[in-house]
């Protein structure tokens, strides 16, 4: 075993790897619940992908076969049933993790310095979901799929002077069609994977270089025992590994009752109006993207049209993304962690994650005046979180800062 | 740590009330099928039915005749003489006969495939819409419905309204409609079962994987990874 391990490692630096990243990875000994989502993450990506590879075998990117060709595979596959339904709650699950994942970060204060590179790929990685869940939701070629695209695409063809042909480019016709479909199709198996699984590869190097945050928001590496060992840090392998196998079967666990107790869940992972196949001739009354959508879908529709286009929407819709990778340089607090934040912070973030959640639910109900003023409020209440946070995390009393970890 | 949880968990709760309440009350009332996909005799009689009353002018294309036979324990020749009635090979998809451009003429419209009618619709819509025809001579065929307002559909089961009691007619729409139920997702007959299976052996597998964490976390509580000052 040796032998082999020294053959190996004088041409490939398999142990330093192994320890760099797993057995000599010193990770703070206090993560706590919040800390799971990103080994889940990990994990679900991989489903993602696996499942994804089984379902290319047997899933036709054409206008007139696609959506036979999914209840094809609900039905005649063997298992493919099973495979359909890891994939499709795999999405939601996927970004529920991410939220969270996400929430987490905002507790801690995981992307201020000097861990500014991780928030910016991850946000990046973020967006790239958005695109990867988007085109694979057209995939189906259901009411939904064909209509969501239609509404989504059809936002580029606002932009002005070039938005008719851009829209025609995107297409590669005048509306969603084969060529879309045939497009989205690559696009989603292909590319988006590929930039996904790189962006994941840089985002858990550039943690690894600078080591990661914990829940009181202070840096383990301030604190060294002689031989250079943080001395609030454990070997992520074997403690935290054995840590996210708890973690990982309990998700599983929920994710196995969802999947084959509620696989629709009601409509919010498959809508129902998606299992009627596409038709271009008939609009559905309602069109709703899918839930991890909808807050942005909620902005888009809050700004009403100026000067006769929807262009300013798409703009804040966007806005709200991007406004996203400032967050590292908008907080001015000396303290990372909720612990120690003022309540000026607490009240900032609670207000914003209600304001989301909202966004979120107007997002999939129909437009009332009730609903677009509440849609306005809470869009108001989204960018202010952003645009006052210089503001809000430099006032107010925060509180001392421990040298070492808490229990 | 178990504040935050909390705060966030009735945060949660008190936007979940909050949609409720503003939740819009949708129009027409729908009577619950309360069907059971366990319930083969059910399934049978449904699926009977529908080959009778439905399949002249509805298909349901994405099932095969013998995938009934194998999933509601029917032989190649029970299937052949109660259900195949315009079909030769038991593994063909169940279309129905009439021709597409002959039901636009005849009804305004080409009758929908009911493949998935009841993952779109629900269950409860099916049950209800097929109880609420009732006469109304503005109609081409007399009659309207209360669930679909001028449903192109004539009232296809008014035999069987008029021979048998409101009780047994209202198990028979129920058997069609569970019939439709297990047609729109043939799977949901063993996932059920299944999943209890699973999370039997995660529970078992979660229960290990705790003991063995908190094996390897006892070094980190009171052995070699305790913190060093």
């Amino acid at each position: 075993m040796d032998n082999n391990k020294n053959w190996i490692d004088q041409r490939f630096p398999l142990t330093k790897v192994w320890n760099e990243h797993l057995a000599e990875y010193y990770a703070p000994r206090n993560f706590n619940f919040w800390y799971f989502f990103g080994s889940l993450a990990t994990l679900v990506l991989v489903m993602q992908i696996v499942t994804g590879i089984f379902l290319t075998m047997h899933f036709k990117p054409e206008e007139t076969m696609a959506f036979a060709s999914v209840e094809y595979i609900m039905r005649d596959v063997n298992w493919g049933w099973l495979i359909r339904y890891m994939h499709s709650t795999g999405a939601s699950a996927f970004f529920i993790i991410i939220y969270l994942h996400m929430y987490r970060g905002l507790l801690y204060g995981s992307y201020k310095a000097p861990r500014e590179l991780i928030w910016i790929i991850g946000v990046i990685i973020y967006i790239a979901l958005m695109a990867e869940a988007f085109m694979g939701y057209v995939l189906p070629w259901g009411q939904m799929s064909y209509w969501g695209a239609q509404v989504i695409i059809s936002l580029f063809g606002s932009v002005p002077i070039i938005g008719p042909d851009l829209l025609v480019w995107i297409l590669g016709d005048y509306a969603v069609g084969d060529p879309a479909l045939n497009r989205f199709f690559s696009l989603h198996v292909v590319a988006l994977p590929l930039i996904l699984v790189v962006l994941v590869f840089l985002h858990i190097v550039a943690l690894h270089t600078v080591g990661s945050n914990n829940p009181d928001g202070i840096e383990i590496k301030k604190n060294k025992d002689k031989n250079g060992i943080p001395k609030d840090g454990i070997p992520f392998h074997p403690y935290y590994s054995v840590k996210d196998v708890v973690g990982i079967v309990v998700f599983l666990m929920i994710f196995s009752a969802v999947i084959f107790f509620s696989p629709a869940l009601n409509g919010y992972f498959l809508e129902h109006a998606n299992f009627v196949e596409a038709n271009p001739l008939k609009t559905p009354v309602h069109i709703a993207p899918l839930w991890y959508l909808t807050p942005f879908y909620s902005v888009l529709r809050a700004i009403p049209p100026m000067f006769g286009s929807q262009f300013p929407g798409v703009i804040m819709m966007f806005a709200a993304l991007l406004i996203l990778f400032a967050l590292p340089w908008l907080d001015r607090a000396k303290v990372k962690s909720i612990r120690y934040r003022s309540y000026h912070y607490k009240i900032a973030l609670g207000v914003f994650v209600v304001s989301f959640i909202w966004l979120g639910y107007l997002g999939t109900q129909p437009v009332t005046p009730m609903n677009a003023i509440l849609a306005r409020i809470f869009t108001v209440a989204y960018f202010a979180f952003f645009i006052l946070m210089p503001w809000f995390t430099s006032i107010g009393k925060t509180k001392p800062v421990p040298e070492r970890t808490t229990e | 740590m178990k504040k935050l949880l909390l705060t966030t968990i009735s945060v949660l709760a008190g936007i979940a009330v909050s949609f409720n309440v503003l939740a819009a009350v949708s129009g027409v009332h729908l009577d619950s099928a309360n069907t059971d996909i366990r319930d083969q005799k059910s399934l049978q009689n449904g699926a009977k039915l529908f080959m009778e009353y439905c399949l002249g002018c509805h298909s349901i294309s994405f099932m095969r005749y013998n995938r009934i036979g194998e999933d509601l324990n029917m032989s190649d020749a029970d299937v052949k003489e109660n259900l195949m009635f315009n079909a030769e090979k038991a593994g063909a998809p169940i279309v129905s006969s009439m021709s597409k451009g002959g039901a636009i003429k005849w009804f305004g419209a080409a009758p929908s495939d009911l493949s998935l009618v009841a993952r779109s619709r629900g269950t409860d819509w099916i049950y209800t819409y097929l109880r609420s025809f009732h006469a109304d001579d503005a109609r081409p065929f007399g009659v309207n419905n209360k669930v679909l307002i001028n449903a192109s559909m004539p009232d296809v089961l008014w035999e069987l309204k008029k021979t048998k009691s409101a009780g047994e007619f209202d198990n028979d729409v129920r058997d069609i409609t569970n019939f439709l139920d297990y047609v729109s997702e043939p799977a949901k007959l063993v996932r059920v079962d299944l999943g209890y299976k699973v999370l039997g052996f995660l529970l078992i597998l979660l229960i290990l994987s705790y003991l063995m964490k908190n094996e390897y976390w006892k070094d980190v509580k009171y052995g070699k990874w305790r913190a060093k000052d």
